[in-house]
C-alpha cells in the first residue's frame, strides 16, 4: 500500500514528475561523467602503459620518455647491461624521429620510430605482417590515407630535408609490409615504424658520427619479480638512464592532470547538489501541497515513520528514475565529450578520458540514492510532524 | 447504556493564537455509552471542534483526562495515540480528505493496510463497506471522480474499516446539499443502529435530530446535555 500510494502520488502530477526526473537525469549524467571523468583517464592511461607487458621505460637522465629530443648515447652496450641485470627479461629500444616520404611531388612529414620488430611495445599489426628485412616498415592507418600507399608498395624515405634547397638526406628505399595501430600515438598522427638500426643510419650527420642511440628503453621484469628491485638494480647499473615504473608514470600523470580531477570533483559536487535541491524543492512543494492529507493519515491511525517513508521513497523513485534516464544520458556525453578531449595535443589517442566501469554508474547511483532519502527526510518528517488538530483548523480556514 | 465506553473529565485546552490566550475548552466532562448517538452543538468558536479532537485524542489537552475503554489516551505517547486511534476511532470530517490518489476501495483499504491485515482480506471487507454505504460500484473510482456525497460515503466507509468501537464527525453534512446530506443522515443513523458509539459535532439541526443526546456548548463549556430518545 505504501508503495501504491507513493507511486499513485507521482502520477498524480505526471508533467511535474516528468520535469523532476529529467531534470535529475541531466544532473546524474554530469556526476557520472564527472565521476568517469575523475578515474577514466587514470585507469586507461594504466591500461595503456601496461598493454604490451613493460613495466619499466628508461630515458636519458632527468628526463621523462620522449619528453625531450635528448636521446641515450651507446645503446647497444646499454641493451647490453641491462640484459645481465636480475629479473629483466625483454628489453626494447626505441628511437623517436622524423622521416620525409616523397610520393610524386607531394612530401609526407611522419613520425618514426625504430624498433626491435620482434620485441617491440609500440604498435599492433592489424593488416600484413611486421618488419623482417631493414627497409620493411609499417605504417599507420592515417599516413597510408594522406600518402595514398598500400602494403606492398615502396617509398622513398629521408630522415633529413632541406625545404630551401628541396633537398633529402638520409635517403632509403622502404617497402610498407604491414599496417598497424600505434598506441601511443594521438589521434590522425601520421606514424611509421621501422628496425631501429635503419631510423639510426639515416640519422643526418657526418658518416664518422656514432649513431647508437636511443631516446628510451622498454623493459618487462620477470614475473613475480618486485619491479622496484629491478628499477633500482637498472639505476645502480646504469647512472645514465632515469628508470620509471608504470607506477611512478602514474604518479606522474598524476600530477599533470590533476586539474581534471579536480574539475570533475568540483563539477560532480555541483550536479549532485543540483539533484539534491531539485528533489527537496519538489518534496517540499509536494508535501506542502497535500498537509491536510498527509495529517489526515496521521488522525486515522498511519505511523509517522510510515508516512516519511512514502515521501523519501517518493523521493528516491525520482532520483533513481532520473539516474536510470542519466546513466544512458552520461554514456552519449562521455562518448561525444571524449571524440573532443582526444584530440588534446600529444596525447595518445588509445586514451580514454570517460572511462566506463560499472563500478563508476554504481558509485553514482549510490551517491543520488542517498541524496534522495535525504531530499525527502526532512520535508516529510517535518509534514508528518504537524499537530494534526492545528493543521486541519488552518487547512479548513485556508 | 450503562456501559461507558468514553469518559472525558474536567478537559481544558488552551492555545496562544496571535498573541492572545484563547481557552477553546474550559472544564468539560462528559461520559458516552457504548452505542450512544451523541451530537455536540453550538455557536461557531465555542470549542466543539476542540473538544472533538480531543477526545479522539488528535490532540492534547491542556489539563483533564480522556478515557476511551479504559485506556488514558491523553497520556499515550504520539505513537502510541495513532495505533490506539487505528483500532478504535474512526475519524469523518468536513472536508472528507480522502487520499486523491487512490481509488475508493484504496482510500478504505489503507488503514486496514496500517492495521497489517492481508490484502485479500482488505479487498473483501473494502467491498463490504462500499456496499454497506452503497457504492459497490463505484470502487476503482478516485476521489475526483465521485460526487461530494459520495466522497463522504467512501470516508465514512475508511472510518468503519477497522471496526472502531468509536466513530467521531467533525461537520459530516457541513459540505454536502441538504439532499445528500440527509442521505448521509440517514447512513450515520444507520452505522450507530449497527453498533457503532458515534460522536458528532455539527450546525445541522436535522443531524443533531437524528441523535439520542444533544450536548450544546457555549465558550467552551457544555451549557445543556439533554437525551432525546
Amino acid at each position: 500500500m505504501l508503495l501504491r500510494l507513493a507511486w499513485a502520488t507521482l502520477t498524480r502530477h505526471r508533467s511535474r514528475t516528468l520535469l523532476a526526473i529529467l531534470g535529475v537525469a541531466v544532473s546524474a549524467a554530469m556526476l557520472l561523467d564527472m565521476v568517469m571523468l575523475s578515474s577514466g583517464m587514470r585507469a586507461s592511461f594504466r591500461t595503456l602503459l601496461l598493454s604490451r607487458g613493460f613495466q619499466l621505460r628508461l630515458a636519458p637522465k632527468g628526463t621523462l620518455p620522449f619528453d625531450t629530443d635528448a636521446t641515450i648515447p651507446d645503446a647497444s652496450g646499454v641493451m647490453r647491461v641491462l640484459r645481465t641485470i636480475p629479473g629483466v627479461t625483454t628489453v626494447s629500444p626505441v628511437l623517436g624521429g622524423q622521416l620525409h616520404i616523397v610520393r610524386g611531388a607531394r612530401t609526407i612529414a611522419a613520425t618514426a620510430l625504430g624498433v626491435d620488430p620482434a620485441v617491440q611495445g609500440d604498435y599492433e599489426i592489424t593488416q600484413g605482417r611486421a618488419p623482417a628485412s631493414p627497409l620493411e616498415l609499417v605504417a599507420s592507418d592515417d599516413f597510408l590515407r594522406a600518402s595514398g600507399a598500400r602494403i606492398g608498395d615502396t617509398l622513398s624515405a629521408a630522415s633529413g630535408y632541406d625545404a630551401q634547397l628541396r633537398s633529402f638526406s638520409g635517403q632509403r628505399v622502404l617497402t610498407i609490409v604491414g599496417r598497424a595501430h600505434f598506441l601511443y600515438m594521438p589521434a590522425e598522427q601520421r606514424a611509421v615504424a621501422i628496425p631501429l638500426a635503419t631510423l639510426q643510419q639515416m640519422q643526418p650527420g657526418p658518416a664518422t658520427q656514432n649513431r647508437d642511440h636511443v631516446s628510451l628503453f622498454m623493459v618487462k621484469a620477470r614475473e613475480g619479480e618486485p619491479v622496484d628491485s629491478v628499477l633500482r638494480r637498472i639505476e645502480t647499473a646504469l647512472p645514465r638512464v632515469s628508470a620509471i615504473s608504470t607506477e611512478t608514470a602514474m604518479r606522474q600523470v598524476d600530477e599533470r592532470l590533476s586539474y581534471f580531477r579536480q574539475l570533475a570533483l568540483i563539477l560532480g559536487a555541483v550536479s549532485l547538489a543540483v539533484g539534491f535541491l531539485l528533489v527537496t524543492t519538489l518534496v517540499t512543494v509536494s508535501v506542502n501541497e497535500r498537509l491536510g492529507e498527509i495529517v489526515v493519515m496521521r488522525a486515522i491511525g498511519v505511523a509517522r515513520g510510515r508516512i516519511v517513508l512514502q515521501i523519501v521513497i517518493e523521493g528516491i523513485a525520482i532520483m533513481v528514475s532520473g539516474a536510470l534516464g542519466g546513466l544512458g544520458l552520461g554514456l552519449v556525453t562521455a562518448r561525444y565529450l571524449n571524440s573532443i578531449l582526444a584530440s588534446f595535443p600529444g596525447l595518445p589517442a588509445a586514451i580514454d578520458f570517460f572511462l566506463f566501469e560499472p563500478h563508476d554508474a554504481w558509485f553514482a547511483l549510490g551517491l543520488l540514492t542517498v541524496a534522495g532519502i535525504l531530499a525527502g527526510i526532512y520535508p516529510s518528517w517535518r509534514g508528518a510532524s504537524l499537530p494534526i488538530a492545528v493543521t486541519l483548523r488552518e487547512e479548513a480556514v485556508g | 447504556m450503562s456501559d461507558v465506553v468514553m469518559k472525558a473529565s474536567d478537559l481544558r485546552r488552551e492555545y496562544h493564537m496571535g498573541g492572545e490566550l484563547v481557552r477553546a475548552v474550559r472544564g468539560v466532562t462528559l461520559e458516552i455509552a457504548r452505542g450512544d448517538y451523541v451530537a455536540i452543538v453550538g455557536p461557531s468558536g465555542c470549542g466543539k471542534s476542540t473538544l472533538l479532537n480531543l477526545l479522539g485524542g488528535i490532540d492534547r489537552p491542556t489539563t483533564g483526562s480522556v478515557t476511551i475503554e479504559g485506556s488514558r489516551i491523553d497520556q499515550l505517547s504520539d505513537a502510541a495515540a495513532t495505533r490506539f486511534r487505528l483500532h478504535h476511532i474512526g475519524f469523518v470530517f468536513q472536508r472528507f480528505y480522502l487520499m486523491p490518489a487512490l481509488t475508493a476501495i484504496e482510500n478504505i483499504e489503507l488503514p486496514m493496510a496500517e492495521a497489517k491485515i492481508p490484502r485479500d482480506k482488505r479487498v473483501r471487507r473494502g467491498r463490504e463497506l462500499l456496499a454497506y454505504v452503497g457504492l459497490e460500484a463505484r470502487y476503482g473510482h478516485r476521489p475526483a471522480q465521485l460526487s461530494g456525497g459520495e466522497q463522504q460515503r467512501v470516508a465514512i466507509a475508511r472510518a468503519l474499516a477497522n471496526k472502531p468501537q468509536l466513530l467521531l464527525a467533525d461537520e459530516p453534512t457541513g459540505e454536502l446539499d441538504a439532499k445528500t446530506g440527509t442521505e448521509m443522515i440517514e447512513l450515520l443513523a444507520q452505522v450507530n443502529r449497527d453498533g457503532t458509539t458515534i460522536v458528532v459535532v455539527t450546525h445541522d439541526e436535522d443531524l443533531a435530530g437524528a441523535a439520542h443526546r444533544v450536548v450544546h456548548m457555549r465558550d467552551g463549556v457544555v451549557v445543556d446535555d439533554r437525551r432525546q430518545r
